[in-house]
């Protein structure tokens, strides 16, 4: 009796652990989940959903897209390795260090934007970047920020042992840097905006100084995107068409900018002068020309050096070669055998070819 | 026999005790088994061995880049900022709540507005203070003893005024002034319930505390916590978060063991 209702109890508990913990199973399906979180490169997204361009393509190739919205960037990204999504806006670092290190396989389907000066070190009172030598840094460890401040530093012979990393919330920021004891600080836009606006704040570095190396993406499932491949092409169309209406200097255009802008807790102006800051693509063709350029594997290899150099490839990693990057033409970095993140111009070659 | 009267044999009991915590790693062993089998790689829910792994890495291997242990830093740094805090949060409670339990002008005057002040949610003020005091320690343990020092005063207050009046009276007719009541009648009768109060708090002062390193900070078990949250490693956070539990449910029971201690006659109904 008492052996029984233990077991019972156990397998009680478990079945509750399984609900929650069920792997996304890949089959062919019509209902599929996107996220993502707020970013210039990434409002066109929210903007589709509520406009209806993403159910004009989706009802085109018969499926059901939702596409939701985080407040918090890293939780969109996890929900995803967990299995919850589909696909998720992120950038090319995190894309490597969250689901591809946690043995997702994803595949980067659209390559919407670089960052041109979106991301940013701040320095307090006047000076030059080296500067920095000795002073706590304020920034969100281990993020696209923490990658620019190593390119940075090695950009004038120096590296991080120079300086002290302090992590801070990117909310926070704005605000931080009003305090007396922060000194140095990066992170990106909008706050790089409102921090250089501020009176004793001096931009010393951007990301326009290492143009194309931090790629923002939305990527899906290998596996979810192979068994439905009208779920990629209908990512591409929804992609191509809001990218294009965002960018004509049309009254639409500007209205789709304006809404974009206030949803981005900013206004027309303040979202064009972010869109200045970043090289969009809103030509499926030059995404595709990105994207096979022989520069891509070169900045991967930047990227996947310094996630290893952090210990954020997984802690038994050997060497940053442990996780394979495919790029379109077979171009693989590291251990082919463990490809789990792909570089595809397979829809945007689609979408420049008229072919959706 | 009806429920209520059930009797436990010692035996029984020790099993019904131990069953919820086997039904927690049964079921966390049998969800990581099922996901593992679906990806080798998966962070979810990593198996023991790399549970063990990790442990290892933080807790008995230096830190390649510091060479510091950052298991243990980040123990004694969220450990000092809680003491801190807690430390103050008691102080306050002691000779505020001591103060606005006996003294009718400063009822008058402090009851009503720390009743109010105890309502304001802490976090809400985060923001708040980290622009008044600054991203360092000071703005954590303010966080800390804002969250815990209102409650700890009014329950304190509390106590006092539950006092049997008559020993007041008994004491004034011994021509005891106010200061000597407080000394020799209130506060002896005050400090195990002061106890009592802050072993209440350590669940809220650690929230508050792993809210704060959250945010900002270079160590720290809330730190790491949300650092490593990043890259989905759970193999990092379990162990930090059955540490913490652990480390706040030692707290509480060595407080409760310091009570009893201190003052066994506070334990006269529940002696065992």
């Amino acid at each position: 009796m008492k052996t029984s209702r233990r077991s019972t109890m156990a397998l009680l508990a478990a079945l509750g652990t399984l609900g929650f913990l069920t792997p996304a199973f890949a089959a062919p399906k019509t209902d599929f989940k996107v996220a993502w979180s707020i970013y210039v490169g990434w409002m066109p997204w929210g903007y589709a959903s509520d406009t209806g361009i993403v159910k004009k393509w989706a009802d085109k190739y018969g499926l059901t897209i939702e596409v939701t919205q985080f407040n918090d960037y890293v939780e969109s990204i996890n929900q995803y390795t967990a299995g919850s999504y589909d696909a998720v806006t992120l950038t090319n670092m995190d894309g490597l260090s969250i689901p591809a290190a946690g043995g997702v396989d994803t595949t980067a389907v659209i390559v919407g934007d670089f960052s041109a000066g979106n991301d940013a070190v701040l320095l307090k009172g006047p000076g030059t970047l080296a500067d920095i030598k000795g002073r706590d840094v304020n920034l969100v460890e281990f993020s696209v920020s923490h990658y620019l401040l190593a390119r940075a530093l090695d950009s004038v012979g120096m590296t991080e042992q120079d300086v002290k990393v302090i992590n801070t919330a990117d909310p926070d920021m704005v605000g931080a840097f009003q305090t007396p004891d922060v000194t140095a600080m990066v992170t990106w836009n909008p706050m790089v905006a409102e921090i250089a606006a501020l009176p004793d704040a001096t931009k010393v570095f951007d990301s326009a100084q290492i143009p194309g190396e931090i790629i923002d993406l939305m990527v899906a499932n290998t596996e979810v995107l192979a068994d439905n491949p009208d779920f990629g092409k209908a990512l591409a169309g929804i992609w191509y068409e809001t990218a294009t209406l965002m960018t004509a200097d049309t009254p639409e255009g500007a209205a789709a900018r304006a809404a974009m802008g206030a949803a981005s807790g900013t206004d027309q102006a303040g979202f064009e002068s972010q869109m200045a800051a970043t090289k969009l693509f809103d030509k499926p063709g030059d995404a595709v020309a990105f994207t096979t350029s022989p520069d891509l594997p070169k900045t991967m290899d930047l990227v996947r050096g310094f996630l290893f150099d952090k210990g954020l490839l997984g802690s038994g990693a050997p060497s940053a070669d442990v996780i394979g990057i495919e790029m379109p033409g077979g171009v693989v970095l590291g251990d082919a055998a463990n490809i789990k993140l792909r570089f595809s111009d397979t829809y945007m070659k689609l979408a420049a070819d008229g072919a959706l | 026999m009806r429920l209520i009267n059930q009797r436990l044999s010692p035996g029984a009991g020790a099993v019904l005790k131990t069953l919820p915590f086997v039904a927690l790693v049964l079921a966390y062993l049998l969800g990581s088994a099922l996901r593992l089998a679906e990806n080798p790689n998966d962070k979810l829910l990593p198996a023991l061995t790399t549970l063990a792994d990790a442990i290892d890495r933080m807790a008995f291997t230096a830190d390649p880049r510091s060479g510091a242990y950052l298991f243990w830093t980040d123990t004694l740094a969220s450990l000092g900022r809680l003491a801190a805090g807690l430390g103050l949060a008691t102080l306050i409670a002691l000779l505020v709540g001591m103060a606005v339990g006996m003294l009718p002008v400063l009822r008058a005057l402090l009851a009503p507005f720390i009743g109010f002040v105890s309502m304001v949610p802490p976090l809400a003020l985060l923001p708040v203070l980290f622009i008044v005091m600054g991203l360092g320690e000071t703005s954590k343990i303010t966080l800390i003893v804002i969250g815990v020092a209102p409650i700890m005063v009014r329950d304190l207050a509390q106590k006092v005024l539950d006092l049997p009046r008559e020993q007041i009276v008994k004491a004034e007719t011994l021509s005891a002034s106010t200061w000597l009541i407080g000394l020799r009648v209130v506060l002896p009768q005050v400090l195990p319930r002061l106890l009592t109060a802050l072993r209440l708090q350590l669940g809220p002062a650690f929230l508050f505390l792993i809210a704060a390193e959250a945010i900002s900070a270079d160590s720290g078990l809330g730190y790491r916590i949300f650092l490593v949250r990043r890259y989905l490693s759970m193999d990092v956070i379990f162990p930090y978060v059955a540490w913490i539990t652990l480390l706040a449910a030692l707290a509480d029971y060595g407080l409760d063991r310091l009570r009893r201690k201190l003052f066994p006659w506070s334990e006269l109904e529940g002696a065992r």
